[in-house]
């Protein structure tokens, strides 16, 4: 077979695409650490506990679209286009972590883990005060939404996306805590225990903060949506990919950093909304003396 | 690890960043220094000679992506500064303005050598092959993209609009871009030529 064959080239071409623009080991480390523990810790645990395919299937979806948006070409687009860098922080952001909270993974990759470092790194690290004591901090009804907004409005400061645009190292900072901050908060909102089952927030404040978090980036989107100037020139100052009008660009990225952000935040609403009436029936059923799913092994 | 530290080096910096925008020192046009690598790459100039960072140091360099064919920006950004470094540097030989063509193709070595003779004495065309111009924007986080060509063969080529400005020691300095006025242009030229005047 010859090699200039169309389909060779389109692989050749998917390859490119595939291959990390700016290779981080640290988040390959990361994702193919928790691809394996996940898959370890579903072989472990009894059939009973088993994830669900759908729990399976969003954890495993999650990972690999933060992969794919952080280690790809994509990642070169997301540098050189506005829209594309604002479904890069969608994906970072938002749907990325939401599937990953919404999986519950934590029990599975603990399971999934070498008891060495289990024991030896991570329940060490997670017994330190400081640990604690950070975690309390961050994750309380006040600073998480205040994060989750605040950075998105941070990183979107003409000033600072010129700067961020421009440094690599910056950039990382930018990426990194938009990743980090996304996970804590929609594992801190789509806990699926009650807050007498040892979640940090009972569901009724948690539907509060997930539905007015909607408004502050309502607001952020609809003011770069309807901008009648340039407001990020640093796409021009370092050239983009595709010939498109700045103010095009500039408005597409608005959109995505309003509708599909506040779309994700209304699904989480309605999943809380039914995981409350679920708890509500069960602790019912309980109190009733009925027979209830976990009274069964009782 | 090392990109841990970064990390944290560029988070330090960022605070530098938001507080420099209060401080009275602060230049007109963008700071970058810190922020972007060190002038460096290896390509051929005008005159058919292979060349690298280290033959302009000692001159405060600007580095811009331009090609011969543009019909606005790059002609308008070139002629500003040519017309700012006549204001500024005549007669002192202290800066170096480095024309990096995104059109290797179409721009030979004479092409670059009779377009950049028409600026200035202080203009330098430069051009390398396709590797070793994606290595140089890859460098400065900056693109370029080649159009589709018209009935005959002209195409336009997207690409930065950026002027970097080094020291004369190689480090990145400033950045000009076209929301930065003429004034503000000659007057940050100035002050980072005659600063690293006394300084060496």
């Amino acid at each position: 077979m010859e090699l200039s064959h169309p389909l060779i080239e389109s692989l050749l071409a998917a390859a490119a695409f595939l291959a990390p623009w700016e290779f981080s080991p640290t988040l390959v480390l990361l994702c193919a650490g928790a691809l394996v523990f996940h898959w370890r810790g579903l072989r472990h645990v009894g059939t009973a506990e088993r994830a669900s395919p759908g729990r399976r299937v969003a954890f495993i979806t999650g990972l690999l679209l933060i992969y794919f948006v952080m280690q790809t070409r994509f990642d070169y687009l997301s540098q050189h286009m506005f829209f594309i860098h604002r479904l890069q922080h969608l994906a970072l952001h938002h749907l990325g972590p939401f599937l990953i909270a919404l999986s519950q993974p934590l029990a599975v990759l603990a399971t999934g883990m070498p008891a060495r470092m289990r024991s030896g790194l991570v329940q060490r690290f997670w017994r330190l005060p400081a640990t604690r004591f950070g975690y309390r901090l961050l994750q309380n009804a006040v600073v998480a939404p205040v994060l989750f907004v605040g950075l998105i409005w941070f990183w979107l400061t003409s000033r600072i996306h010129f700067y961020a645009m421009l440094s690599e190292p910056l950039y990382w900072v930018m990426n990194w805590s938009m990743l980090l901050d996304g996970l804590l908060f929609w594992i801190l909102m789509l806990d699926p225990r009650t807050r007498r089952e040892g979640a940090l927030l009972g569901f009724g404040i948690r539907i509060l903060l997930v539905l007015a978090a909607i408004v502050p980036q309502i607001v952020i989107g609809a003011r770069i949506a309807l901008a009648d100037r340039d407001l990020y020139d640093v796409y021009d100052v370092c050239g983009r990919v595709w010939e498109i009008e700045p103010l095009v660009d500039e408005h597409l990225g608005g959109l995505i950093t309003w509708i599909p952000a506040a779309m994700m935040h209304a699904v989480a609403a309605v999943i809380l909304i039914a995981r409350w009436a679920r708890s509500d029936r069960n602790e019912t059923a309980i109190a009733s003396g009925a027979s209830s799913p976990y009274a069964g092994g009782a | 690890m090392l990109q841990f530290f970064r990390l944290i080096g560029a988070v330090i910096f960022a605070g530098g960043v938001l507080s420099a925008c209060s401080g009275e020192h602060a230049w007109r046009t963008h700071d970058i220094s810190r922020l972007v690598p060190d002038l460096e790459f290896k390509l051929s100039d005008d005159r058919g000679r292979t060349v690298g960072a280290q033959d302009y140091r000692g001159k405060v360099a600007l580095m811009f992506f331009a090609y011969t064919h543009c019909a606005d920006v790059c002609p308008m950004t070139l002629a500003q500064l040519a017309q700012t470094l006549r204001e500024i540097d005549s007669g002192r030989d202290d800066a170096r303005v480095l024309v990096v063509t995104v059109d290797p193709r179409r721009d030979t070595t004479a092409v670059m050598h009779s377009y950049v003779q028409g600026f200035g004495p202080q203009f330098v065309g430069l051009r390398g092959n396709a590797g070793a111009l994606d290595a140089l924007t890859r460098r400065y986080r900056v693109t370029y993209s080649l159009g589709k060509p018209d009935a005959d063969g002209n195409y336009e080529v997207t690409h930065s609009n950026a002027v970097f400005v080094f020291d004369r020691e190689g480090h990145a300095r400033l950045l000009f871009s076209s929301s930065d006025t003429p004034a503000a242009i000659a007057e940050d030229l100035r002050r980072l030529i005659s600063e690293t005047d006394k300084d060496g």
